[in-house]
């Protein structure tokens, strides 16, 4: 690792105002972030932690909406949120390990936008707001305008999330098959029911990163069963080729676990 | 380099830390406790596993600035007071549940860990919350068996010679 | 009842308190007053030329103390190899220059170029990469049939092309196994793969070279099985540096799997650099490094043919390897894929004829050596597997087959080269049945069907030729060392007991269970005698631990020690009971006399040894002290049934392992605890094989399985809770102990049941698939039903 200045604000407005500095990257659970440092292939002047901000690692749920400070971690959702989506619970539960769910944050997470990770598919398919707060104060982003493929974002330089929100649908489910080296998805499904229609986000399986099965939407809309999407033909988004899995097998793979997460959804 | 102060198995305890040190580095090169080992370097085999503030952390994946003035227990806080093994740690002796020895540090933290948190899992929730520690030496048959003894669950006693 | 204590008894380990308290002492825990630190720079490519090395930056940054290269080691041995192969053709292999830095060429990703010593790691990391290596980037050679094609690029330019050796066992049997296979009235051919696997044991490893300016004596620590071994390896054949000025010591290890057997160019930086900056000088291996930079396992590419008469008796069996050794020769690489491999294709069975060719291979990889078994799983898994297709194809029972061509009597020579000297095969896969309710398969098969599951069970058999010894043999064979081993008993006055053994310890137990022998033999407290390891200034010249040997060859030396200690005690003990040294007897720790009541305890005997007041000093020496080295006459050879039991979700592909069984005869066996955990690591990695690891290559060369993002190691809820049984017994003839090794049966038995059960699974839901490479990832075994739809 190279090394660098860690500086530990307590306040949103601070890491702020310290992501203004020369050089400056924030840093929040650092489960991703630290091994990627380790390797060399991320390095800053100054690392701003944002794991000392209380007011950043709040949840709450009200009026079919659950609230994530960005800076809740995985093992806090997981605890705190099975009540009010427990979709979005066991997501966060069934992150990395237990010890990476101790450090990791859901804002640290869908900043990173791996392609593979686990909250891109949750906030993707549950069509939540994504707070960012900068400079020029906070703006909300919508889900759908969020992602904009592998490791890319509508997130700004000197931009934090300190906010998700996520609307809680009638049913959902996430599902996924493990890349059995790295434990991240080798492709995971998350399906929401919402009244005015079903979300399908898939991660893991695209170089586009998280993606909505728009096709597969359409059908459970109309008829939320697995058997209504048996006739689809697998999402075509450019396939994931790699050591463990050929760009057919991921795109087979979204059509069963989509299936799978449709038929486990509460 | 700044100086860095945590309370380590109950002491406080201090010694220089530049900006990139991790928790794993302080404990074994600052403050000489060895047991924490480092297994691999992307987060994953498990052997670093700490406590911090009561919870399981992986000591090579957070910086130990980040966590000044935190409560941090590891391996050589494990002991019951008169020194002998603590139930976890007798455990893992009495069934054979370790051999080399090198991961068996942040097994026995992670076995503790989930015994607080459910004190009587089930041998599949043994094995799913130890999916974070790899053990290449046992194939994990006693480490699951020693866990589920420690939380006071009956398991078959050790092998025994042919009578 | 069972035993308590002594030989036989599951006792405890004394190692555990202090790793289970953080007190263990592994190499990494060391650190020497005044130490600097190494960073090496590794070849980023698969195969250059340097054409130059700029450290200029690199020597200015902070805290450096000087960059190495090449140049720097003019006059200094390269890394030796330890087996030399003779080819066909009579010519001994091809033997390439190994280079402790990269010289003129990199020949694989992580090839060490340059190496910085610092005052700190961090340091001489950040100067690593300040340096600047002009390579110019050379087309790779990574498949071994592409690399013996003509005009392939060279891995050696010296050499006359990429073929080490190409053996033929046993040559003289080629004409008749030709003539058998194309006269049988049924022949099974397949060809497979056993792929690449990295040994990955937790502990990654370190080197410490210290340096006395006072004595002129060099110590290196090292994570090795065999610290002997690596000092008259780096002693003598690469640094020049007497035994008498040279200390290697290996503490605490982390396991080793085998990949500590070898050994390595950072153990040899280490030790040299020291002496030259006059400073300690630590490595510590990352993780990432290690997967570049230890020895791989496996690797071979097969085709075996089995023949079979009428009756469906094998009558022979042909097999082409092709065995990859990488861009170097590690240190025991070449009897890997001859002697550990060839001389094991007779498996449990009496097939009259067998010939095997291997072609080794040199590539741009990561060098190839013993994992876990060496050779032995290569052997078993081709065989096993190739019994399985013969048995669908006939329509016959799978167990029905092996059995019809067990062999039944012992001794038995096989057609190559060794004999068994016990087994008893249908015992122990009459074991393996009661084990495992074969006759409710069909029911829970139907369970699983119900389920949408396709199930299967695989069953197979194994050999291994362990307690890899006889010296006189295996220098017949090509080996440069001799294969004994030693031990030092010595008695304190006060009748304690310290065991200093050539055998090294890295999870296995010796501490506890090589107490129990001697304890047994005397009769004392196993807390009474001291097991120490590790470290040349202290225990005998000794070849360490790997291959199954420590208690056959290192105990069975122990043995023979303890044998002369007792030996002299009665002498001493029958002058102090005015008795004939003919009518003493020793038990429980007592000396008594034969028809009297006359005894004397342990304790006064050896006291008498080291105060030797009334002592047959004309007789015999004061003290009570012997060493013993044990070459054994043949190897042993442990044998077993294993069984697996799966279920495929066939809208997967994910394989799971509902069950595994595994009935071994071990000979004797003195801590029933540690033989069975030994087992259970074994299935694992065996299992880690057939499943989920692979170390994978792309065309250039790149190492796509490069750390454990993408290597996947064997987590709990991988494994099943294992069914293990170790009581059918064949005490091995030829050594005092009867035992034959343990330690590698697992990771051979384990992976063609694995593969077996696989196919038994996907035939039963009409999917007519005959074979999956390992390991069989979810991807690989949904592609291979497709295929075959």
């Amino acid at each position: 690792m190279y090394d660098f200045t860690l500086t530990r604000p307590t306040t949103i407005a601070d890491a702020v105002s310290a992501l203004q500095g020369e050089d400056a990257q924030p840093i929040a659970g650092g489960q991703t972030l630290l091994p990627t440092m380790k390797a060399r292939l991320a390095q800053a002047e100054t690392f701003v932690s944002l794991t000392g901000i209380s007011e950043m690692r709040g949840i709450s749920a009200a009026d079919g909406v659950l609230t994530l400070g960005g800076g809740a971690t995985h093992a806090t959702v997981a605890r705190e949120a099975a009540a009010s989506y427990p979709a979005l619970a066991s997501l966060a539960g069934r992150i990395g390990d237990p010890a990476v769910r101790t450090r990791g944050t859901v804002g640290g997470s869908i900043a990173n936008n791996d392609p593979s990770a686990c909250y891109p598919a949750g906030a993707l398919g549950s069509g939540a707001t994504i707070t960012a707060t900068g400079p020029n104060g906070s703006r909300e982003i919508a889900a759908d305008d969020y992602f904009q493929g592998m490791f890319a974002t509508a997130l700004e330089e000197g931009e934090i999330i300190t906010k998700v929100a996520f609307p809680i649908p009638e049913k959902a489910a996430y599902e996924k098959m493990l890349q059995p080296a790295s434990r991240f998805p080798l492709v995971a499904v998350f399906v929401a029911k919402y009244a005015d229609g079903v979300r399908v986000a898939i991660t893991g399986a695209s170089t586009d990163g998280v993606f909505r099965w728009s096709e597969a939407e359409a059908a459970l809309s109309g008829d939320f069963s697995p058997a209504a999407i048996e006739g689809l033909t697998p999402p075509s988004n450019d396939m994931i080729s790699d050591l463990h899995g050929t760009p057919e097998y991921r795109a087979h793979l979204c059509k069963v676990l989509t299936a799978r997460a449709v038929r486990s959804a509460q | 380099m700044e100086n860095v102060t945590l309370t380590v198995n109950g002491k406080e305890r201090s010694a220089p830390a530049e900006g990139r040190t991790l928790l794993v580095e302080f404990l074994r090169e600052g403050l000489r406790l060895t047991g924490t080992h480092v297994g691999c370097d992307t987060s994953q085999c498990g052997a670093c596993l700490v406590h911090v503030d009561g919870e399981p952390v992986k000591a090579c994946s957070v910086l130990v600035q980040d966590i000044a003035g935190a409560e941090v227990t590891t391996i050589e806080g494990m002991a019951n007071a008169d020194g002998s093994l603590g139930t976890i740690q007798a455990a893992f002796r009495e069934h054979h549940g370790l051999q080399c020895g090198f991961c068996t540090p942040g097994m026995v933290m992670a076995a503790a860990s989930l015994l607080k948190e459910n004190p009587k899992p089930t041998e599949a929730e043994v094995r799913h919350y130890l999916e974070g520690n790899i053990c290449r030496c046992t194939g994990y048959h006693n480490i699951v068996k020693a866990v589920m003894a420690a939380s006071g669950q009956d398991v078959a006693p050790p092998a025994v010679a042919a009578e | 009842m069972p035993k308590d204590h002594g030989i036989g008894a599951s006792s405890k380990r004394r190692e555990d308190a202090r790793f289970l308290t953080g007190k263990g002492r592994y190499t990494d825990d060391i650190n020497v007053a005044g130490q600097a630190h190494v960073a090496f720079l590794r070849s980023d490519v698969a195969h250059g030329r340097i054409n130059g090395i700029d450290t200029s930056a690199a020597e200015g940054m902070p805290g450096v103390l000087r960059v190495f290269t090449a140049k720097d080691f003019e006059g200094v041995g390269g890394l030796p190899c330890g087996w030399q192969i003779t080819s066909i053709d009579g010519n001994p292999m091809q033997e390439p220059k190994h280079p402790i830095l990269a010289d003129g060429k990199v020949r694989h990703v992580g090839d060490p170029i340059a190496a910085v010593v610092a005052e700190t790691a961090a340091q001489a990391r950040d100067a690593a990469e300040a340096i600047v290596p002009d390579i110019e980037t050379l087309p790779a050679v990574i498949d071994m049939k592409a690399a013996l094609a003509e005009g392939a690029p060279k891995v050696h330019d010296d050499l006359t092309s990429n073929l080490c050796y190409d053996w033929g066992f046993v040559q003289e049997n080629k004409e008749a196994v030709d003539k058998a296979v194309a006269e049988a009235a049924h022949v099974t051919t397949l060809e497979l793969v056993n792929n690449r696997l990295v040994a990955n044991p937790m502990e990654p490893r370190v080197a410490v070279g210290d340096y006395a300016l006072h004595s002129d004596e060099s110590t290196l620590y090292t994570t090795s099985q065999n610290p002997h071994v690596i000092r008259l390896l780096m002693g003598a054949f690469v640094l020049g540096i007497p035994e008498h000025k040279l200390r290697v010591v290996a503490p605490d290890v982390g396991g080793g799997f085998g990949t500590k057997i070898f050994h390595y160019a950072e153990e040899a930086f280490c030790t040299f650099a020291a002496k030259e900056l006059q400073r300690p000088v630590k490595w510590t291996s990352t993780r990432s490094e290690a997967f570049m930079s230890d020895a791989h396992g496996r690797d071979h590419v097969t085709k075996i043919e089995l023949a079979l008469d009428a009756d469906n008796n094998f009558t022979a069996i042909r097999c082409q390897t092709y065995a990859n050794m990488g861009a170097y020769l590690s240190t025991f690489a070449p009897s890997v894929p001859t002697w550990l491999h060839g001389t094991l294709l007779a498996g449990n069975y009496k097939t009259p004829l067998i010939y095997t060719n291997v072609k080794a291979v040199f590539t741009n990889t990561v060098p190839v050596d013993a994992y876990r078994g060496a050779g032995r799983p290569e052997a078993t898994f081709q065989l096993e597997r190739v019994i399985d297709m013969a048995a669908r194809e006939l329509g016959v029972d799978p167990v029905a087959l092996r059995r019809q061509n067990f062999i039944t009597e012992f001794p038995y020579a096989t057609p190559v080269a060794v004999e068994y000297d016990t087994g008893d095969y249908e015992g122990t896969m009459t074991k393996l049945l009661a084990m495992i309710d074969r006759d409710g398969f069909a029911e829970r098969r139907r369970q699983s069907e119900a389920n949408g599951k396709l199930r299967g069970l695989g069953i197979n058999c194994y050999i291994e030729a362990c307690g890899i010894a006889p010296s006189q043999l295996v220098g017949q064979l090509g080996a440069r060392a001799g294969l004994y081993e030693s031990a030092t008993v010595r008695v304190n006055a006060t009748g304690g007991l310290v065991v200093m053994t050539g055998s090294h310890s890295h999870g296995q137990g010796h501490e506890t269970s090589f107490a129990q022998v001697v304890a047994d033999m005397i009769g004392i407290d196993e807390g009474q005698v001291e097991i120490v390891h590790g470290d040349t200034a202290n225990t005998p010249m000794g070849m360490g631990t790997y291959g199954s040997r420590s208690l056959a060859v290192g105990g069975s030396a122990m043995v023979r020690a303890t044998e002369k200690i007792i030996a002299k005690a009665k002498k001493i003990a029958s002058h102090l009971m005015e008795a004939s040294a003919d009518d003493i007897e020793l038990k429980d720790g007592k000396f008594t006399v034969a028809g009297t009541d006359k005894e004397l305890a342990w304790g006064d005997v050896t006291l008498a040894a080291y105060v030797p007041h009334n002592y047959p000093l004309d007789e015999i020496e004061p003290g009570l002290e012997e060493t013993a080295f044990y070459d054994p006459n043949n190897f042993t050879y442990p044998a077993g049934a294993y069984a697996c039991e799966v279920e495929v979700d066939p809208e997967t592909g994910k394989v799971d392992i509902l069950a595994m069984a595994a009935a071994d005869d071990f000979g004797n066996v003195v801590n029933p605890m540690i033989v069975e955990g030994q087992v259970h690591g074994g299935l694992a990695q065996g299992i880690g094989q057939a499943l989920l690891e692979n170390c994978a290559y792309d065309a250039d060369g790149q190492l796509l399985s490069a750390s454990y993002m993408d290597y996947a190691m064997p987590r709990a809820h991988d494994m099943p809770m294992f069914q293990v049984d170790h009581s059918s017994q064949t005490p091995c003839t030829h050594n005092p102990l009867g035992v034959k090794g343990c330690g590698e049966a697992g990771a051979i038995g384990s992976p063609p049941s694995v593969v077996n059960a696989v196919i038994d699974a996907l035939q039963s839901g009409g999917h007519d698939v005959r074979h999956i490479d390992m390991p069989l990832t979810p991807a690989r075994v949904w592609s291979a039903m497709n295929a075959a739809k």
